[in-house]
């Protein structure tokens, strides 16, 4: 992490947009999101769709303007301009190569636009063709090279005029499952070989924690939450972030107390522990949902210091584990993912009461 | 009966059944097909013909023709009718493109439908109610700055050949995928650049179709410049006109098989332009 | 790591460069807008006023329009003044053109659909390459010279015409049969003129038929013509709508066809407006007439356009 600074590539202030008339009977696509991205840092916008990712995107490219609030360029104002003023590039998702011209062409023409003198033109390309590994087809229509060759020609010609900020609008969504895992390497080096800040945007998950540094997770136009992968997968604040970022399981229980950070609980079958709280959360008490990932339950023999009683309702073996679907005493649906280790199996019927711990340093209050 | 309605209904026979047969049908489309071209197929015909008859076949001629080339009337209505037709296809064309840049692939602005509406009204309007409307008007500009001239001519035929070029050329935009000018805009282009570069070679085709439809049909007009002409300002449908109304004669049957020829190769040109080029 | 706060910004509306971005596009709209809309609108559209104006006025000594308000013009429609003792008479004169317009106009627009239907169909239901053939050669017609074309016509039918040469040389007539300068050649030239028009539409709706539906209806215990009536048909609707008004509305205004076709014994509309215009020099009653024209296109597109919306409506619920 040395060679990251820490200075905002992108500021976003408070920034809505709105289409239609008013905030009443128009469509609300971004409210009030603000946002903080540093410079030198692979930062996905992630969410489902609608949530407002690409419209964020497209307000830092410029090809819309926000309703309400700025957006700053390493201290620059952006509001207003149009996007041939703003020294960020965007790889779009159906890639929008100009199919009239050649590789070389659509990759030489932001310098083109530029003014660059044309030395420095024939040099640039070269030089990004071969960081995307393209050098073979310089010369050929883009209607011609296959979908994952045009995605890496989109990428080198919006990397060829060296922006400050490089956007991708669900690059890899066209692409199958092979060629897409080895673009995401490949985007992750070419953003550490750059350094140029990249802004992603997916629906993908795993995608965003695979590639990034940091993630935003978005749903209805505003941002929940940002973090590391880590910290979004570990800690996630609220109950959409935890439910869009792997699967979890939502259990009910009561806070008896809370003391910097963290709470002590009790669940329904009466276990009392430790969760963690959320950052910032206004101060929760009474009846909360608590959210526990699967891979961090865990069957034990002694009951006494069983956080829950379950019956085990499916058994699904999927090779490399097993996935039980378990009911709690209260009624609850939970599931419970395993490693088929050796020595790790107990043989379990569908139907039997087994008793589970929960990992307490796991365990989050989630709000709403 | 023993047999149940179902078998009724179905042919009995081993042969599959053909969905598609409705009978008769096959006889009346090919009965239209010979239907339309057979008078056309009789006036090529008999331009050919060498007596003045149209039915009865003397011998293969090309007198006609020749008689109709040396036609000095025919000679200046094909001249006028050029003249008119290339000056409304250019005027039509430019603005019927500046007008689809900013009508098609946009979202919805004040005033938009009503732009549409306007741009396309000549062709909702009976023809002949626009030539009675412009030449009133005309005559009362001409009145009031007694300045006359073809040019009134090529001004109206400008008008009905825009929505003309406007048609294919909006089609065209509406193929073009907006996220091309957005990436030539990302990468600096400012909008004339864009335009130059982008919005403009993939346009072509489609501006060459329109252009192409304002330049037939302005060529092929008959009532509003019945209306709106002056003496010597007669294109060529005009001076056909005037000549079948005193009698058939075989030079029209020449000029009507060049014209019609013409027509054909031309449309035939607009048919594979406005194919969508790769 | 949490995202920073909310920061209450004290500016809650639109930055000025943003209303300013907003503003240049609106200005470059309006600039490239401006050419052809202002044109139809000065050449187009505000001439017919002029002309709505015109009907309310009296014929001018030497052609043209006395500006004196006077609603003769559209009296002139039913009644004609009688030259010597001035007393006002109904004339059906020019209510049996309009008749007569209407009526060759659905004649027209019937028998191009009972035409035009079958040979759609059988387009539709040819392989693509076969149909493009079709298509091609159904739209040649439709886009050279009407004026050629209805000479054409003019040539087959007349006396010395292609038919009547051909029946007297078989020897099934002695006399040569009157076909032009009738109704009836009008009536035929108007199909001949717009039948493409028919055509197209229907086709267009009938290219999305599939033919599965025709197998489901065979399999329901329905024939041939059955499938015809209850599944072709209907689907076909939105076609047979827009072929029909789009040969209704020229047939009801031509020119050209009666012109050629007509003689002075066939006057529709549209010969009227010219004779009204041009020998006669009757520019308000011209300029009536051609409102009322107007009105009934107006009127047919209204009828038209409410009809398919229903429909519309319905096979969309």
């Amino acid at each position: 992490m040395s060679a990251k600074t820490h200075k905002a590539a992108i500021d976003v202030r408070n920034t809505s947009k709105i289409y239609g008339k008013s905030r009443d009977d128009g469509v609300i696509a971004l409210d009030h999101v603000s946002l903080l991205i540093r410079d030198n840092e692979f930062f996905t916008l992630l969410g489902p769709s609608g949530c407002g990712k690409t419209t964020l995107l497209r307000l830092i490219a410029g090809f819309e303007q926000p309703t309400q609030g700025e957006i700053l360029l390493f201290d620059h104002h952006l509001e207003g301009l149009p996007p041939y003023k703003r020294p960020v590039n965007t790889v779009f998702q159906h890639y929008a190569l100009f199919p009239h011209m050649t590789v070389t062409d659509n990759i030489a023409f932001g310098l083109e636009m530029l003014g660059k003198p044309e030395a420095e033109i024939k040099t640039t390309v070269k030089e990004v063709l071969a960081l995307v590994q393209m050098e073979h087809l310089a010369n050929r229509k883009t209607s011609e090279i296959s979908g994952g060759q045009q995605q890496r020609v989109a990428l080198a010609r919006a990397l060829a005029p060296r922006p400050k900020v490089l956007l991708l609008d669900e690059p890899l969504s066209a692409l199958d499952f092979k060629l897409r895992k080895e673009m995401q390497l490949e985007l992750k080096r070419l953003q550490l070989d750059t350094g140029i800040t990249f802004v992603f945007v997916t629906h993908d998950q795993e995608e965003a924690l695979t590639m990034s540094d940091r993630v935003a997770v978005m749903n209805a136009g505003k941002i929940l939450q940002v973090g590391s992968p880590k910290d979004i997968y570990d800690h996630p604040a609220r109950r959409f972030v935890a439910d869009f970022i792997g699967d979890i399981n939502i259990l009910g229980a009561e806070i008896l107390s809370s003391d910097q950070g963290v709470a002590r609980i009790r669940l329904a079958s009466g276990f009392q522990t430790n969760a963690s709280l959320p950052e910032q959360s206004e101060a929760l008490s009474g009846s909360v949902s608590i959210g526990v990932r699967p891979e961090q339950l865990e069957f034990i023999d002694d009951k006494a210091s069983a956080a829950l009683d379950c019956t085990i309702r499916r058994i699904t073996y999927f090779g490399s584990g097993s996935h039980y679907e378990l009911e709690t005493s209260a009624g609850e649906s939970i599931t419970l993912r395993q490693q088929n280790r050796l020595g790790n199996n107990r043989s379990f019927d569908v139907g039997d009461q087994v008793n589970i711990a929960l990992n307490e340093g796991s365990l989050q209050v989630l709000s709403d | 009966m023993a047999e149940t309605t179902a078998s009724i209904a179905r042919p009995v026979t081993g042969k599959a059944v053909d969905l598609k047969y409705q009978p008769g049908f096959s006889i009346v489309a090919w009965t239209c097909l010979v239907v339309l071209y057979a008078p056309i197929a009789v006036l090529v015909l008999f331009s050919f013909n060498e007596n003045r008859s149209v039915a009865l076949w003397t011998r293969f001629s090309l007198d006609w023709y020749y008689k109709a080339w040396n036609n000095e009337g025919i000679q200046n209505a094909a001249i006028t009718s050029l003249e008119v037709a290339i000056v409304a296809m250019i005027a039509s064309t430019i603005m019927a493109t500046m007008a689809a840049l900013v009508t098609t692939r946009t979202p919805p602005y004040r005033g938009l439908n009503l732009a549409v509406t306007i741009i396309n009204q000549p062709l909702m309007v009976p023809e002949i109610v626009t030539a009675v409307a412009t030449l009133t008007f005309f005559a009362l500009i001409k009145q009031a700055t007694g300045v006359t001239g073809i040019g009134y001519l090529m001004l109206a035929h400008t008008v009905f050949c825009i929505p003309f070029a406007y048609m294919p050329i909006r089609a065209r935009l509406e193929d073009m995928d907006l996220s091309l000018e957005q990436a030539a805009a990302d990468l600096y282009a400012p909008p004339l650049k864009v335009f130059r570069r982008i919005t403009l070679p993939l346009l072509t085709p489609g501006i060459m179709a329109g252009a192409m439809l304002a330049f037939i049909v302005s060529l092929d007009d008959v009532i509003i410049t019945l209306f709106v002409g002056g003496p010597g300002e007669t294109t060529l449908p005009i001076y056909i006109l005037g000549q079948i109304r005193r009698g058939v004669t075989p030079e029209v049957n020449a000029v009507s098989t060049v014209f019609l020829g013409f027509s054909v190769i031309f449309v035939t040109l607009i048919f594979l332009f406005g194919k969508n080029k790769k | 790591m949490t995202n920073a706060t909310n920061q209450e910004n004290p500016k809650n509306q639109l930055s000025a460069s943003v209303v300013a971005a907003e503003k240049q596009a609106s200005r470059t709209r309006a600039f490239l807008l401006a050419p052809g809309v202002l044109t139809i609108l000065l050449i187009g559209i505000l001439p017919l006023s002029i002309v709505l104006t015109y009907s309310f006025m009296v014929p001018g000594d030497y052609g043209g329009v006395k500006a004196e308000f006077s609603i003769d013009a559209y009296v002139q429609l039913v009644f004609e003044e009688d030259i010597f003792d001035e007393t006002m008479s109904f004339t059906s004169s020019y209510l049996q053109i309009f008749g007569r317009s209407l009526a060759l106009a659905i004649f027209a627009t019937v028998a191009s659909l009972l035409v035009g239907f079958p040979t759609a169909y059988f387009i539709a239901t040819r392989t693509p390459e076969t149909r493009a053939a079709w298509l091609f050669m159904i739209t040649i017609p439709f886009w050279t010279n009407l004026l050629i074309r209805t000479y054409a016509m003019l040539l087959i039918l007349r006396d010395e015409g292609a038919i009547n040469l051909g029946l007297m040389k078989l020897g099934l007539i002695e006399k040569a049969i009157p076909m032009l300068y009738t109704n009836f050649a009008v009536g035929l030239g108007l199909i001949y003129a717009f039948l493409p028009f028919m055509i197209l539409p229907i086709y267009a709706s009938l290219e999305k038929l599939d033919l599965r539906l025709v197998e489901a209806g065979f399999d329901l215990y329905a024939n041939r013509f059955k499938v015809l009536k209850r599944i072709i048909i209907p689907i076909a609707k939105p076609g047979i709508a827009a072929g029909c008004i789009l040969v209704f509305i020229p047939s009801l205004g031509a020119f050209i066809t009666p012109e050629l076709l007509g003689g002075g014994k066939s006057l529709m509309i549209g010969n009227l407006i010219y004779i009204l215009f041009g020998s006669s020099r009757n520019w308000p009653f011209g300029s009536a007439i051609a409102l009322i024209l107007m009105a009934l296109v107006l009127v047919s597109l209204l009828i038209y356009v409410r009809r398919s919306g229903e429909k519309g409506a319905s096979t969309h619920g």
